[in-house]
């Protein structure tokens, strides 16, 4: 287009797409990220958290623990509770089988019981072998771990914890 | 490639009368025009622009007590480009008004409001009058010690009509004193009620403008 033939008429027309375009990109492009920017963090915290002392668990019998984590969701604080039990299966130290007492069916929590021998879902009659194996009941698969732990200088076990 | 948007075009155009409305909505004719002319189309691109806007900020504030407030830091400091869309909300509220009001000052200024657009004239003072709505119960809305007090105020100053004065207060309020429900109705106003409202009005405008076209300034005859 040589500048004879562009009339005032286009001029404003190529003029107002351009610069309408520009505010569009300005005000559009932002507000995409606006909206997905939930999506795009990563919310995963982790933490180190203790649970007890290694010398009050009993070898062989499942020590019950609980933890309580604070998320922040936007403006919104939520607590969740979470609970597990850790076993020693023998005297040495690191020998630990340390399950998440969420039941695998629908999240229910488990307890130990030392006449059944196992753990017992309250909600449906799950039951879970001590290593946290499917003995009876609806869940689709064992009991979840906590497979990294630690222990401190003074004794104190504390098991690794990345919030989903 | 250029043939087939072609006949998408002449099948849409066949079908809803594209060319009419651009002939008719874009390329009117107009007096010689002047700057002072292009307020209402600012006006209306501004109303554009709020509605946006607040739609995008609808997505994470919370008309609660509790958590209104909160709800604005999170836009302000944990979204991406919230500081923006919350900005442009914000900053666009107060030129709406100016805007808007200047746009009346010209249109009477320049004597636009005879015959044959009294009406018009009518409608925009309701616009007028629902923008200001807007920035009211806008105000209200990040719920801080400014919003309280300001809508404190305003509601008052609303009670001290004679005679339906206390009705007025109680229904603006939700009751005597301000509260989540003050909130609540607060926002539905300013985000349904109101918008709605001036969604009608400018359409109604609009259309008297198109039919009636733009006045010319006056002359000295006139």
């Amino acid at each position: 287009m040589s500048e004879q033939e562009l009339s005032r008429r286009d001029f404003i027309k190529v003029t107002t797409g351009i610069v309408g375009g520009i505010i569009g990109a300005v005000v559009g492009l932002p507000a995409v990220y606006y909206l997905i920017d939930p999506a795009l963090k990563s919310g995963g915290k982790e933490a180190w958290i203790p649970v007890g002392k290694l010398e009050d668990m009993e070898v062989g019998k499942p020590y019950p623990f609980s933890f309580t984590r604070v998320q922040v969701n936007g403006w919104e604080r939520t607590a969740t509770s979470h609970a597990g039990y850790a076993l020693r299966r023998s005297e040495a130290p690191n020998d630990l089988l340390i399950l998440n007492s969420r039941c695998t069916h629908l999240a229910c929590t488990v307890n130990w019981s030392e006449t059944a021998q196992a753990y017992l879902c309250p909600c449906h009659d799950a039951k879970f072998s001590s290593s946290g194996d499917v003995l009876d009941g609806p869940p689709p698969r064992p009991l979840d771990r906590y497979d990294e732990f630690r222990l401190t200088d003074d004794g104190v076990l504390e098991i690794y914890y990345r919030e989903a | 490639m250029a043939m087939i948007l072609k006949k998408l075009y002449n099948w849409l155009d066949e079908r809803l009368g594209l060319k009419g409305i651009y002939d008719n909505i874009l390329d009117r004719p107009e007096p010689r025009g002047n700057w002072w002319n292009t307020l209402g189309s600012a006006s209306l691109f501004l109303f554009i622009l709020q509605g946006a806007t607040g739609i995008f900020l609808s997505v994470y504030y919370t008309p609660s007590p509790d958590h209104a407030y909160d709800s604005i830091q999170y836009i302000m400091d944990g979204v991406a480009f919230g500081w923006l869309v919350r900005g442009i909300h914000h900053w666009g509220a107060t030129l709406m008004v100016v805007i808007v009001f200047i746009h009346m000052l010209r249109v009477f200024v320049t004597a636009s409001f005879k015959y044959p657009r009294e009406l018009t004239w009518l409608i925009g003072v309701g616009l007028l009058l629902a923008t200001l709505g807007m920035g009211f119960t806008g105000y209200l809305l990040p719920w801080n010690q400014r919003a309280y007090w300001a809508t404190t105020v305003g509601t008052q100053i609303a009670g001290t009509v004679p005679l339906i004065g206390e009705f007025i207060l109680k229904a603006l309020r939700g009751g005597t004193d301000l509260s989540a429900l003050t909130l609540q109705r607060f926002f539905a106003a300013h985000i349904w009620m109101l918008p709605a409202v001036l969604a009608g009005l400018i359409g109604i405008h609009l259309y008297l403008i198109i039919r009636h076209g733009e006045s010319h300034l006056p002359t000295k005859e006139d």
